[in-house]
């Protein structure tokens, strides 16, 4: 049988070559982007890889484990051990006070705040998000600094036997990891917080009408429908401030008195991260100096990626129980 | 195990629009009443202010009496989280907790209502499934997720979650209007079957359904697009589907209604 264009899904010939060329010039476009994206970040790794194996093959230290950083020497010495502890237990102090008051604010956002009183918080946290880190890192130096002062003594009094919140000098300032920790913490809560509560909206009525209609509580909704089904957008959104505390460089750089010291006393003053290591030692780096903070920058880069492959990791696994295939 | 409903002088409002006005009835106990009408005429509102699921919808409000027996489900001091616990309900679409097991769906309630037991969870759990003529089915993959489920299996998982708790009352809005033919007769026989134990009130698109399952029907209408809905009669369903008496109601159930 002759098949007319009319009887077609498509348009006839005539006018269907014209859409194909626009066809051809977006999928084109979409490709390169595609491709242009690969190609960025392959570039980055490269350039990462070259520079740092470069300066590590002439490190005179054990480059993984030792704690100075002294690249513009002869012969060089530097290592990453304080900068790897230091990025982590930052990160990880932000985390843990971050999370829990982020989901904690999404929740009185999303599902306890009237109407009225939850748009100006939303719009609050997201003015947050918008202040410039080095905005940050003067109001950690100049108030949260100081201030952190009584809460440091508190802490090196009742909880100073952990040995982690023990202070060697207990009335020297709190630009300490603990402190960074806590300002990274305010740094990150936007963002924990905004995709959070995004998530929360997106809880589908019917699993929240499912529990009420058995008898839920408002908090008994929140703990089997909308926690459960947020949950892998609960870990998204804390890997996405894990990101940005792992790599945050001005607020880190001006708060923290760094030093190569590797301390379990998270309230002293000493210690660093790759970020600010980064900041503080570029400016006066010699060209090999500068390969040598590359490499740091590399070991960082690995970091990141394996966070963010062990978060899908997590995710992927309750796959199965997520709401994503109700 | 099961109570009356006697509704009196009830109307709905979301935000300042009447939903519906002025509704009175009376559901017998261990009985099943199905409520018909068009799309709009509040029948599912009406249905939702029965366990005070109504005012969940912001802006959702509701006037007048609703007994169930002697107490009244809107008198000052219910709590409305308690008489969820003693009125049931299904829903349109089958919404087990995705992220729960099997065995979990159907204890949920039971958890909520402080169960903890793990000999006599199972032992309500199994009860409660086989109640809703799904036990066969799932024995073998309770620790599997509901979600995993064919559509009419998890009606009546959720159909076995709402009855484990052991309702006065069991509401079902549209249960079958999702399901297929033969989920659907699968949830139609089980609705004969609960009758014996719950007091039944089913909200149905399909004229068949409410002749097949229910003693008695009701039917809603509204006057205009806009109007608050109203219940135009509630007789026996032999009654409604052969003489109505009102013209209205012919009508509709004959098609000639639009």
């Amino acid at each position: 049988m002759d098949i007319t264009p009319t009887d077609s899904a498509l348009p006839p010939p005539s006018r269907g070559s014209v859409t194909r060329i626009g066809d051809r010039v977006f999928s084109g476009l979409a490709r390169g982007s595609g491709i242009f994206l690969l190609v960025v970040m392959a570039s980055i790794a490269v350039f990462l890889t070259i520079r740092a194996t470069h300066a590590i093959s002439q490190d005179h230290a054990n480059f993984f484990t030792s704690f100075e950083w002294d690249a513009n020497a002869t012969p060089p010495v530097f290592g990453i051990g304080v900068l790897i502890y230091g990025t982590i237990v930052s990160s990880v102090i932000a985390m843990a006070l971050a999370v829990p008051i982020a989901v904690g604010i999404a929740l009185f956002i999303s599902h306890y705040a009237p109407r009225r009183l939850a748009t100006p918080l939303a719009y609050v946290v997201d003015l947050l998000a918008a202040i410039p880190s080095i905005i940050y890192g003067l109001w950690g130096a100049i108030y949260l600094v100081p201030h952190l002062k009584g809460l440091n003594l508190w802490l090196d009094e009742y909880l100073g036997w952990t040995g982690v919140f023990d202070k060697t000098d207990p009335e020297g300032a709190a630009r300490s990891l603990f402190t960074v920790g806590i300002l990274l913490a305010i740094m990150i809560l936007p963002i924990i917080t905004n995709v959070s509560r995004e998530v929360f909206r997106q809880v589908p009525k019917m699993h929240e009408e499912a529990a009420l209609a058995l008898g839920a509580t408002r908090w008994e909704v929140i703990r089997m429908s909308v926690l459960p089904f947020a949950r892998s957008g609960i870990i998204s959104a804390s890997m996405l401030g894990l990101g940005r505390a792992l790599g945050e460089t001005m607020a880190v750089a001006t708060v923290l008195s760094a030093s190569p010291v590797l301390s379990a006393k998270l309230l002293d003053p000493v210690g660093g991260t790759f970020a600010q290591n980064i900041a503080a030692k570029f400016g006066e780096a010699s060209p090999f100096g500068r390969d040598a903070l590359i490499a740091s920058g590399l070991v960082l880069f690995v970091i990141t990626l394996l966070v963010n492959g062990a978060a899908r990791l997590i995710i992927a696994r309750r796959k199965e129980y997520s709401g994503a295939n109700a | 195990m099961a109570k009356r409903i006697d509704v009196s002088g009830l109307s709905a409002y979301y935000s300042n629009h009447k939903a519906i006005d002025d509704i009175s009835m009376t559901v017998e106990p261990r009985s099943v009443t199905a409520f018909i009408g068009p799309s709009g005429c509040g029948k599912s509102t009406f249905l939702r202010t029965l366990n005070r699921m109504h005012e969940v919808t912001p802006g959702g409000r509701v006037e007048g009496k609703v007994m169930l027996d002697d107490e009244n489900l809107y008198a000052s001091g219910v709590d409305p989280v308690a008489v969820r616990r003693t009125v049931g309900m299904v829903f349109q679409r089958p919404n087990p907790f995705p992220t729960m097991s099997i065995f979990d769906n159907v204890a949920a309630g039971l958890k909520l209502n402080g169960m903890r037991r793990k000999s006599e969870l199972e032992n309500v759990v199994e009860k409660s499934l086989k109640g809703a003529n799904l036990w066969n089915e799932v024995k073998d993959r309770l620790n599997k997720p509901g979600s995993g489920l064919s559509g009419g299996q998890q009606q009546r998982l959720c159909i076995a979650r709402a009855i484990a708790v052991e309702p006065q009352v069991l509401l079902m809005d549209e249960p079958c209007s999702a399901l297929d033919p033969i989920s659907t007769l699968a949830i139609e026989d089980l609705i004969g079957e609960l009758k014996a134990r719950f007091t039944i009130v089913i909200v149905t698109h399909n004229m068949q359904q409410a002749a097949r399952v229910s003693d008695r029907t009701a039917f809603f209408n509204l006057s205009a697009i806009g109007q608050p809905g109203k219940l135009i009669e509630l007789d026996d369903t032999e009654r409604i589907f052969s003489n109505p008496s009102v013209q209205a109601t012919e009508d509709y159930i004959s098609g000639r209604f639009g």
